[in-house]
């Protein structure tokens, strides 16, 4: 067993499962946003705040927010830790990685339910 | 007809201080003879040459090499195989230590054989006779048992260039479900268990490289697959 700490989930097989999982989220929320878009060609404002303050797009909202969060985490580890072998450079880069998803989950949570 | 144009890796790290590329000329006689043949031939003319070969007929696995940047064995592969505008071009397998020429170290790939326990291990009493095997059982192991360790398909997988040392690359892992697979192997947890981090399975991107390679058509990525499988029933 190969140990590793900065992994998203530990474990080669529950981050394998979490990437699976996290792109049927996407996909599924691309092909709604999408065909919404294309359903309602006269968008305006308050059809679309109308949409966003329906509970249930909240939480759709919310699950495809943390599913590219950990989408992107496990698939730029990956990247980091095949092409980045300096471990300075790794982790440095690795840091900055899960700073910029959580700077961008927050803000996400924030634009979901402010305004 | 021309002779054929060879161009190959030559590195001596005890005179060279970088490897270079060594034309050759070597007339075939017009025949359509294997690689290890016209190694051979060169070796006629430069008896320095240095490259592994046993059994010339794809049973050891020694002569694995990239031909005309495809890994294969030199001793199985025509000429019309690989040869393009009458050129060769050969270069040691891709992402090893080189020891001289054409001669590599698989310290690594060995390594990570001997990680998998490439070996049945069974606690039950041994029984009077051989432990037995229904028809079905013994079928799984077709296409897992005939590896020749040649090491072509795991020096054709990036992920197996990157992480050679976490990886355990598909020629491993080929092995470590021939163990999985095996009815009389009653080792499958442990087995299952040193392999759920995400490098020594995970690191598979399925690309099938190794596939596309293997002088024995086998199939690694099939095989990863399985042992994916086998990890998610066990652990969910
Ligand atoms: S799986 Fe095929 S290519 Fe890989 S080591 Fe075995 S025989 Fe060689
Ligand atoms: S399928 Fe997996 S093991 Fe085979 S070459 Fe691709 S990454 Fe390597
Ligand atoms: S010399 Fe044995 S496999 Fe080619």
């Amino acid at each position: 067993m190969v140990t590793n700490i900065t992994s998203f989930g530990r474990s080669g097989l529950s981050d394998w499962l979490m990437q699976r999982f996290s792109a049927v989220v996407l996909a599924i929320y691309t092909v709604f946003m999408v065909a919404y878009l294309l359903l309602n060609p006269n968008l305006d404002y308050y059809a679309w705040t109308a949409l966003f303050d329906q509970t249930w797009m909240r939480i759709f909202s919310l699950l495809a927010f943390i599913s590219v969060a950990a989408h992107a985490w496990i698939g730029l580890w990956t990247v980091t830790t095949d092409y980045l072998k300096s471990t300075f450079v790794r982790v440095g880069a690795q840091s900055l990685i899960i700073l910029a998803i959580f700077v961008y989950l927050v803000w996400g949570i924030q634009i979901l339910w402010g305004a | 007809m021309s002779n054929l144009q060879v161009s190959i890796y030559r590195y001596n790290p005890e005179t060279d201080s970088a490897p270079y590329m060594q034309e050759f000329q070597v007339d075939t006689k017009g025949r359509d003879v294997m690689v290890l043949d016209v190694l051979h031939m060169m070796k006629e003319q430069d008896s320095g040459l240095a490259f592994r070969r046993s059994c010339r007929e794809g049973v050891c696995g020694s002569d694995g090499m990239n031909m005309n940047g495809k890994n294969g064995l030199a001793c199985i592969t025509p000429l019309s195989e690989v040869v393009k505008g009458n050129k060769l071009t050969l270069r040691p397998l891709p992402g090893l230590p080189v020891i001289r020429d054409m001669v590599v170290d698989m310290g690594l790939f060995y390594k990570q054989y001997e990680r998998i326990q490439p070996y049945l291990q069974n606690d039950t009493p041994v029984p009077a006779i051989e432990r037995l095997q229904s028809p079905e059982e013994r079928d799984k192991l077709d296409g897992l048992y005939e590896c020749i360790l040649c090491a072509c398909c795991s020096t054709s997988c990036p992920s197996f260039w990157w992480n050679p040392d976490k990886f355990v690359g598909p020629a491993g892992l080929l092995q470590s479900y021939r163990f999985l697979a095996d009815s009389r192997d009653t080792a499958t947890s442990e087995r299952l268990t040193d392999l759920e981090d995400p490098f020594s399975v995970f690191r598979c991107r399925g690309i099938m490289n190794c596939v596309a390679v293997c002088p024995k058509g086998l199939n690694p990525t099939r095989a990863i697959g399985k042992i994916r499988e086998m990890l998610l029933a066990d652990a969910t």
